[in-house]
């Protein structure tokens, strides 16, 4: 069944009509159609939970370079069923939400084209099975989250936003391709369901922890954890409905995606469990810290989406142990911390993403995000403020929210955790649960600060752009379902739980499936339990530094700007861009002459040394065929015409010799009976003689150069060097043989590919992907050429920059 | 700049047409002796270039009004699009496949995948060979 693969290709379809559609309706808001798209997945999606819940998987392969392993194979369980349920459900959410808060005058059919761009290469990463087209995938992720965040482009902080989450991701990307590659060197497969089949066979490898930080790395700066979390901050700067779907729900829980993935296959070694936990406990941290001293709203939520994501890394190492044990008492013990993980993702993606759109209603409506000019709105925006709470007290860990049972499941693995005495978590241990605890306490704050700050206090019309109002009520739907979502999911928590979280579970531990990992989800665990007393002490802690915070929050003085990672980053930009700019000055000298000498010297060291190096320069003219009086006559003339090119009084009789070297090397295609060579290289001889023309024609009277004698003699030892190496190259290839010859596998031309014409044969049909690169090159050269001579910079355009 | 080149011109109007006719054969035939994609591509460019020529570019222009950046996007596009048509059939990127056909008129004959993409490689090249042409010369 193909179905499966064409679910990742359809929005790259929409993608690719969006604009078009968008030119000819111009009447109708394009987003209406944009969301039908996620909304027919969704829908398809949701029909496999019932067979998903049974255990089993949904698998498709499509071909794709069978040769090396790399096969577009398309595979749904429970774990990638979560996220393409979110990136779906929360998607059609996003875009009905976009559709009112998008006026029709930005450009429409750009956004839903990089929206569903985006929405493509997310579904492609969470259902791909093959690591490369992962990656592939991965990248994709990168770019269009790129173009959204750059959206409003004309903004120089945009651009900059876009261009720090495209370099520190991309970054990670390339660190991870590499531990792909480090696993399929391993392995010897590229498909994960097969490295998770060997997981355990090559823990011993020397490869093994390289690849594993490698990986890590990739998901790390996805998903924002420390240090690389300053790139999701910047990239607010996007339309808040780009911030609620891509920088909430969606890519930056592709890092934790592949954590969970890869769970099986590094979990239960020392190395893993530290780093995933250790980097996700210190990014809860210093989320949640730095979250309490934003006064733009959409900041504050950015670093709590930083702080969250840390969390639910943690939960994910903290489950990973349960593999170091088999299936056990203890390792049942263990996996409910992923289990917490994976509700807590679920959860997050629903209150976070009513609250970015919260947000957004408030900043579209009275036009501004500082909390420092908000307040007092509860009266003018009841409904607004409704959704607010309710986002803010899940993710706060109240109750009655969805976030205060997967917060309790938070409190209980780090309890276990602390308990345990393997991995040397007797020592550091301890530390856990107190960074942990107190991250909470901000986390309570700053939700309190979202809903007070926003909605209580005074109304301070005058500091506002506009007066407040509740918005459309379009605005509200997707909000309102969110919540609903937030409330029924603590209700009913087990629904999901069955039904969605536990076949996800189920693909973390393969090798614990099938036995029954004893997790059910409720709500209240008795007096006696120490979860509720750690939420007791976040509550009345968080409330009383809340009320009494500016006594203390002079404490954030105490760390300079000029020391944070956001500073460093601007100096290795700034230090690298400014040498690079002095370095590129020092060669880009303008002259023709110079850059010439630049290709020759590389070649003649490049080429010359190799030969010299590997002593390739041996030849054998034994075994050649005698030499006619057609070819020495067509080479006797060659060389007239090369010597005379010297003496040429004019440009134009220089042209014209010159293609005399071009069309006898096109006889002797002929004579050597090749008679396709022979065809392209007289055409391309007269085109290029042509263009030669056109372009000497611009330039102005050939005149006697002076050129100094010292200079003069360098580019004599250059172009007799550059003759040498030629020389002997042409002489040495006969000889020298690196690899088994394959042009026998080309003689069945005629059996294999029908064509009698071998050349064409192996343009079109063996080798048919370098013809494509080739000519993809071609066209990209055009273009080039086309953009240098037709479209130079406006002097007007060039303040337009630094807007 | 006016130059009488009636001789020229004469000659070009035929000769053209015996360009256009061998770019078209070369192309065909490919498969199974010399032409193919690439070098129908060149000579149909050449005959472009021939008219641009002997004729001033905006009477060609106004003559084919086609705009060949569109072309070459167009070509690259049906060559990787070739590519991606394979894998509808199950079988690698880039798989071409042939079969025989009794056609009227032409009798047996050979019908291929590789054309599809063949034709797009043609596209590539005219339309390159003729915009990078275009540029440079409109570029006074």
């Amino acid at each position: 069944m193909l179905t499966l693969n064409i679910a990742i290709i359809i929005p790259f379809i929409a993608a690719a009509l969006i604009p078009l559609v968008y030119k000819k309706i111009p009447k109708i808001h394009i987003g209406w159609f944009a969301i039908i798209v996620p909304l027919v997945l969704f829908v398809y999606l949701a029909q496999y939970i019932p067979s998903i819940a049974n255990g089993q998987v949904i698998e498709n392969t499509v071909h794709w370079i069978p040769a090396y392993g790399i096969n577009f194979t398309a595979y749904l369980d429970g774990l990638s069923l979560i996220l393409a349920l979110l990136i779906t459900g929360v998607g059609s959410l996003v875009i009905l939400y976009s559709i009112f808060y998008l006026s029709s005058k930005e450009s429409l059919g750009h956004f839903y084209m990089y929206l569903t761009l985006f929405m493509g290469a997310m579904l492609g990463v969470v259902l791909s099975d093959n690591m490369m087209v992962l990656y592939v995938f991965w990248e994709l992720t990168s770019i269009s989250s790129f173009l959204l965040i750059a959206f409003w482009y004309q903004r120089k902080r945009s651009r900059d936003g876009a261009r720090k989450s495209l370099l520190i991701t991309i970054f990670g990307g390339f660190a991870m391709l590499v531990g792909f590659i480090m696993i399929y060197a391993m392995t010897g497969t590229w498909s994960v369901r097969e490295v998770v089949a060997l997981a355990g066979g090559f823990t011993d490898h020397e490869l093994f922890i390289p690849a594993m930080i490698l990986t890590l790395l990739g998901a790390f700066t996805k998903s924002a954890q420390f240090p690389f979390h300053i790139w999701l901050p910047d990239a607010m700067e996007a339309p808040t409905p780009v911030s609620a779907y891509l920088h909430s729900a969606t890519m930056v829980k592709a890092g934790i995606y592949l954590v969970a993935r890869f769970t099986p296959i590094f979990g239960g070694e020392m190395s893993w469990f530290w780093l995933v936990t250790g980097v996700g406990v210190f990014t809860l941290f210093w989320g949640s810290f730095n979250a309490v001293r934003q006064t733009d709203l959409k900041a504050l939520l950015a670093y709590s989406t930083i702080s969250q994501l840390g969390m639910i890394m943690s939960m994910f190492g903290m489950g990973s142990a349960a593999l170091h044990f088999g299936y056990s008492a203890e390792s049942s013990f263990y996996a409910q911390a992923t289990f917490a993980a994976l509700f807590h993702l679920v959860n997050h993606s629903t209150f976070k993403g009513a609250l970015f759109m919260v947000v957004g209603i408030v900043d579209h409506e009275v036009g501004t995000r500082d909390i420092r000019r908000l307040g007092g709105l509860i009266t003018l925006m009841p409904i607004t403020f409704t959704f607010a709470a309710i986002g803010s007290f899940s993710m706060a860990g109240l109750p009655p929210f969805n976030g205060f049972l997967s917060k309790e499941m938070f409190f209980t693995a780090i309890l276990r955790i602390s308990e345990a005495g393997f991995f040397s978590l007797e020592t550091w241990g301890v530390l856990i649960p107190i960074i942990a605890w107190s991250a909470n306490v901000f986390t309570f704050i700053y939700c309190m600060i979202i809903v007070f700050q926003t909605f209580l206090g005074p109304y301070q019309e005058e500091k506002l752009e506009h007066p407040a109002n509740e918005p459309p009520i379009g605005m509200l739907v997707a909000p309102g379902i969110l919540s609903l979502l937030v409330v029924g999911i603590f209700f009913f928590p087990n629904v999901l739980g069955d039904y969605i979280l536990r076949p996800a579970m189920a693909s973390i531990f393969p090798t614990l499936a099938g036995e029954d990992l004893g997790v059910s989800i409720s709500a209240w665990h008795g007096w006696d339990s120490p979860e509720l007393w750690m939420t007791v002490g976040v509550v009345v802690i968080g409330a009383l530094l809340y009320i009494y915070r500016k006594y203390w929050t002079v404490v954030y003085r105490l760390f300079p700007e000029k020391w944070s990672f956001n500073e460093l980053y601007s100096f290795i930009l700034d230090w690298m861009e400014e040498r690079s700019t002095a370095i590129t000055n020092n060669y880009m000298t303008g002259y023709l002459r110079d850059y010439l000498v630049y290709i020759y010297l590389f070649f003649i060291v490049a080429i010359g040394g190799t030969i010299l190096y590997t002593g390739a320069y041996s030849f054998d003219i034994s075994g050649n065929a005698p030499i006619t009086v057609f070819e020495a006559t067509i080479a006797i003339v060659m060389m007239i015409a090369a010597i005379s090119i010297l003496f040429a009084k004019s440009r134009l009789t220089a042209i014209l010799i010159n293609s005399i070297l071009g069309f006898g090397v096109a006889a002797f295609f002929v004579l050597f009976r090749a008679p396709d060579l022979a065809l392209t290289q007289l055409i391309v001889e007269t085109v290029t003689t042509v263009l030669f023309l056109v372009a000497y024609y611009f330039l102005p009277e050939w005149q006697k150069e002076d050129v100094p004698r010292k200079s003069r003699n360098v580019n004599l030892l250059i172009a007799v060097l550059v003759g040498v190496v030629f020389t002997v190259v042409a002489l040495a290839v006969q000889n020298g043989k690196l690899f088994a010859t394959i042009s026998s596998y080309f003689e069945n031309s005629y059996e294999l590919a029908g064509g009698k014409n071998i050349v064409n044969a192996i343009l079109g049909d063996f080798r048919a992907f370098d013809t494509m690169l080739e000519v993809v090159v071609l066209l990209i050269a055009g273009i080039g050429v086309y953009t240098f001579i037709k479209l130079k910079a406006k002097k007007e355009d060039e303040n337009y920059e630094d807007q | 700049m006016k130059i009488n080149n009636v001789i020229l011109r004469t000659v070009a109007k035929i000769v053209v047409f015996i360009i256009l006719t061998l770019a078209t054969y070369l192309f065909l035939a490919g498969h199974n002796s010399p032409g193919g994609g690439f070098i129908g591509g060149l000579v149909l460019a050449s005959a472009l270039v021939l008219l641009f020529i002997v004729y001033d570019i905006e009477t060609v222009q106004k003559a084919i009004p086609v705009d060949f950046k569109k072309v070459a996007a167009f070509g690259a596009f049906l060559s990787v699009g070739t590519g991606f048509g394979a894998l509808i059939f199950d079988v690698p990127f880039l798989s071409q496949s042939f079969a025989y056909f009794n056609l009227p008129f032409f009798g047996e004959t050979e019908l291929t995948t590789v054309t599809i993409f063949e034709a797009g490689v043609a596209l590539v090249v005219v339309g390159i060979v003729v915009t990078i042409i275009l540029s440079i010369s409109e570029d006074v």
